[in-house]
């Protein structure tokens, strides 16, 4: 119980001092994806199995996907075939792969022998928080729901093209 | 079962906080900036799903939920201004911008 928590707790230190260091932003994702998923095992191991998998889903999936495709767009142009080419080489791989196959054998392990926090943890499963969500804590809901709101307005209006007025007789750009 | 100690689950949290700060602080890149922000918040909400275990409440876990929210909503508006900053500039170096319109 404990000894698996300090070897999710190790690789989560190493594949984020991993990520911070590389020059290469994919690899750097790759790395903090492992690093995202290493510490959705220690909230499991706590007791938190909806925090745990909001971890993965939100964390791990949406937002990485989100900065991944963020730097796929930013590398557009004749050397981006080449660039994928060293990207799928197999040592690139290899570091994340070996840790989250780490990762995988000891949730595995969690899955089959045991499920239960150590004892002076309790488990706090989903029924709870929802409770918890939608009844004391719906004026926060709400507030995030304003938040994510205004989070899809301001990426619309920063990420659309900066419009060209062309004039009869002048080309200028539009300033606002 | 042994009891997991609530205190290196804390410094855990702390390291990983460290780390992305010392990322945010080192690197120049502006999309390694936005990474590094993300290892903070999680560490934040590391810290308070373990208390949320520690003290059966399932408060800490609405807390990382909100967290979780915040970053999705940051880390939209964040990669859009990247965007724009790529398109100006032609750069990803934070230091291509330091200064303001003026």
């Amino acid at each position: 119980m404990i000894a698996l928590f300090y070897i999710a707790a190790f690789v989560a230190v190493i594949s984020t001092l991993m990520a911070i260091t590389r020059f290469n932003a994919v690899h750097a994702l790759i790395y903090l994806v492992v690093s995202l998923l290493s510490v959705a095992v220690i909230f499991y191991l706590l007791g938190a199995p909806f925090a745990a998998a909001l971890e993965v889903i939100i964390y791990a999936g949406a937002i990485m996907v989100l900065l991944i495709f963020m730097v796929m767009m930013l590398h557009l142009g004749e050397t981006s075939i080449q660039q994928e080419k060293q990207w799928l080489n197999w040592s690139v791989w290899l570091g994340p792969g070996f840790l989250s196959l780490i990762l995988l054998v000891e949730m595995s392990y969690l899955l089959v022998v045991s499920n239960e926090p150590g004892e002076g943890l309790t488990v706090v499963d989903a029924t709870q928080v929802g409770i918890a969500l939608y009844g004391p804590y719906i004026i926060t809901v709400e507030l995030a729901a304003i938040l994510l709101l205004a989070g899809i307005v301001g990426a619309y209006y920063l990420g659309q093209e900066k419009r060209r007025v062309l004039h009869r007789f002048l080309n200028q750009e539009d300033n606002d | 079962m042994i009891d997991l100690p609530t205190s290196h689950v804390i410094i855990l949290a702390m390291v990983l906080f460290i780390l992305g700060l010392i990322g945010l602080l080192a690197r120049r890149n502006i999309l390694f900036m936005l990474m590094s922000v993300e290892i903070m918040l999680n560490a934040a909400g590391l810290v308070f799903v373990v208390g949320s275990s520690k003290w059966a409440e399932a408060d800490g876990q609405l807390m990382f939920i909100f967290i979780l929210s915040m970053a999705a909503a940051e880390v939209a508006v964040g990669l859009a201004l990247i965007l724009q900053f790529y398109k100006k500039f032609n750069t990803l170096d934070a230091d291509a911008a330091s200064n303001l319109k003026g």
